[in-house]
């Protein structure tokens, strides 16, 4: 019965296809790419303010909304920080996915590799919370810069309007190290990938013509890695764009658009701006990753 | 005689217990095409990472033109590497590869092109500069890795197995062409293979490794014709080796002596020997044909195995095979053994 199904199955190879790509298709289709539409038909209609429902009538209004001043301060609030983190998260990454791909034996290597997506594992609301505690006034980060008599250092920090705060759990400082906290491994592990893909003969190359370890980094791993960058500024930025638990856990009054999204299709019940600030990041995204495209970041995944 | 290009002074190397190079002493002379030829492992890719610097010896020192380089780093050191791979950046084009090492040197953009544009002409690829290196084919790029080492004018150029992936023709057209390279340049080359043809044909002088030691160096000829060990007997071509009982009754000596096929002469067994000529009775145990020449598997007295090899001058197919069986006395001039020890 088993066998005549089987040679049934290998003589048709197109409903092998349908069959295997049929449930996947059709969750993309109507579940992830229809919810998508939904947002987007929605970000067209308006909400009237003085019976607060929805007009489903097509108007470009609520998207005239979005280019308020206190909207436009949250775009370019949250893009900042979705720069910044990817930028320090590249940083971070680098010299640590280097190492685990071109120095560490391969037992090390695993052990690494697990230290790495460890956190993963455990809610990354727990994670944040914990930030919340060790950002918090009277935690551990605090202590230690009065260990050390840096208060004022810190008092300092936290005195820089835009980035300052009452503390640094109530701070746009507060929510970066969270995020970059948060989101490194999404960076460690595309580099890393394309480090490995590095031939160690070519970093012997660049030495024997001449150059010297800066030269090669720069002229060579660099070069080679850069892909592996972009992929995994891809999460970080794409992350960061859309998160609200993190501004809402360590952030202050001033929104990330994962916030205004939230408080706008929730408490507001305003969907048509919530769907018209969504329309935000995926644009942003979608040129993004057309820019990446470009510059081999596909490859490097 | 002048400083050696390069001179190993009691070098090894042990990776563990592992000796991939063990207490190797060798000069290598100014502007010699020099092979180090060994079976893999036998530490002879060890020795040319070495001189370039990317692995350092356990002990000993090694000096390039009488300056103790043994700690230098490799871009401290005036010589260049042809590796096995090519290892040519695929992000950068034909033409900033070849200049990698006069741009990282700081030399100036036009002056750098323009002797990219001579050495494309010195390996034949002219006009080839602004493709990348996927677009090239095996022997192409073998090309471009010799130009970028040559452009910085080392005093010695290291070529790691580098005709090892290109196939027969285009390695026997490399093999001459490598050569002519050599001797327009002038340069030391110090070339390492595992093909003791490869070796045979380019190289001035050649040292077989074996386990990480130097079985021999010399002339392709004395290696060829007077192994210095059983190892370099067998290694390089074919050989018979003798010894013991057999030896005796041959030679009037048990030590062990080496013969090559070819140097074996086949005779009817009332066939009347020279006086120079020492001789044996066997049997033909096995014939193959291989067109140009017919191997001979002969059993002699005492039981061991001698190959001959005859080119057919005259014999035919069906002459050679109804050889088989037969007896026949094996006769060879003194001078062509070679006592090799052990």
């Amino acid at each position: 019965m088993l066998n005549r199904l089987s040679t049934y199955l290998y003589q048709r190879p197109k409903l092998i296809l349908a069959l295997l790509l049929g449930p996947p298709m059709i969750y993309m289709l109507v579940v992830y790419l229809g919810s998508l539409f939904l947002l987007l038909v929605n970000s067209f209609f308006y909400l009237e303010e003085f019976t607060g429902l929805v007009v489903r009538q097509f108007t470009l209004r609520t998207y005239l909304q979005l280019f308020s001043p206190t909207n436009l301060g949250i775009f370019g609030r949250t893009v900042g920080m979705a720069m910044a983190v990817t930028i320090a998260d590249a940083i971070i990454a680098f010299p640590l996915a280097y190492y685990i791909a071109k120095f560490a034996s391969p037992r090390l290597k695993t052990y690494l590799y697990i230290a790495v997506t460890l956190p993963l594992w455990s809610s990354y609301l727990v994670r944040v919370y914990a930030w919340k505690l060790i950002l918090a006034k009277e935690g551990i980060v605090s202590w230690f810069f009065h260990l050390f008599g840096l208060q004022p250092v810190l008092d300092w920090i936290l005195s820089i309007p835009s980035i300052g705060g009452s503390s640094l759990s109530l701070s746009p400082i507060g929510m970066f190290i969270a995020f970059c906290y948060i989101w490194l491994p999404y960076m460690i592990v595309p580099i890393q990938t394309a480090l490995e893909r590095v031939p160690k003969s070519l970093l012997e190359a660049s030495s024997d013509l001449g150059a010297n370890a800066a030269q090669t980094f720069r002229n060579v791993i660099l070069p080679l890695a850069f892909p592996g960058v972009v992929a995994g500024s891809i999460f970080t930025f794409s992350l960061t764009l859309g998160d609200f638990i993190v501004p809402q856990t360590l952030g202050n009054s001033r929104f990330f658009i994962g916030q205004a999204v939230y408080s706008y299709q929730g408490t507001a019940g305003n969907i048509p701006l919530a769907a018209a600030f969504t329309m935000g990041p995926v644009i942003i995204m979608i040129v993004y990753l057309l820019v990446a495209r470009k510059l081999g970041a596909f490859d490097a995944l | 005689m002048s400083t050696p290009a390069i001179q190993f002074d009691k070098v090894s190397r042990h990776f563990g217990e592992v000796k991939a190079v063990d207490n190797a002493s060798l000069e290598i002379r100014d502007g010699e095409f020099f092979s180090m030829l060994g079976p893999s492992g036998s530490g002879k890719t060890t020795c040319l990472r070495m001189i370039a610097g990317f692995d350092r010896p356990t002990s000993g020192n090694i000096f390039l033109y009488g300056q103790d380089v043994s700690n230098l780093p490799p871009y401290e050191r005036d010589v260049n590497t042809v590796f096995q791979d090519y290892a040519l950046f695929p992000h950068m084009t034909i033409e900033d590869n070849i200049a990698y090492g006069l741009m990282v040197k700081g030399m100036a953009k036009a002056a750098r092109y323009k002797q990219v544009d001579n050495m494309l002409d010195l390996v034949r690829l002219p006009g080839f500069g602004y493709r990348k290196p996927s677009q090239l084919s095996g022997g192409q790029r073998q090309r471009v890795a010799l130009a970028r080492a040559l452009i910085n004018h080392p005093k010695v150029l290291l070529l790691d197995e580098p005709l090892g992936a290109l196939d027969l023709k285009l390695r026997q057209q490399m093999q001459i062409e490598l050569k002519a390279i050599q001797k327009r340049v002038g340069i030391t080359f110090i070339f390492v293979t595992h093909d003791q043809e490869e070796a045979l044909t380019m190289s001035d002088r050649i040292a077989v490794f074996n386990e990480g030691k130097i079985e021999q160096v010399g002339t392709p000829s004395e290696i060829y014709e007077r192994p210095a060990s059983p190892f370099v007997a067998g290694f390089v071509g074919t050989s018979n080796l003798i010894s013991g009982e057999t030896a005796k009754r041959i030679t009037g000596s048990e030590e062990m002596f080496s013969i090559r096929p070819e140097k074996i002469h086949l005779d009817s067994v009332n066939g009347k020997s020279h006086k120079d000529m020492l001789s044996i009775d066997g049997v033909v145990r096995d014939v193959v044909y291989l067109g140009l020449f017919t191997r001979y598997l002969v059993e002699i007295a005492g039981g061991s195995d001698l190959v001959v090899v005859v080119q057919n001058l005259n014999t035919t197919s069906m002459d050679v095979l109804s050889a088989k069986g037969q007896k026949v006395r094996l006769h060879w001039h003194k001078d062509h053994i070679s006592h090799v020890g052990g």
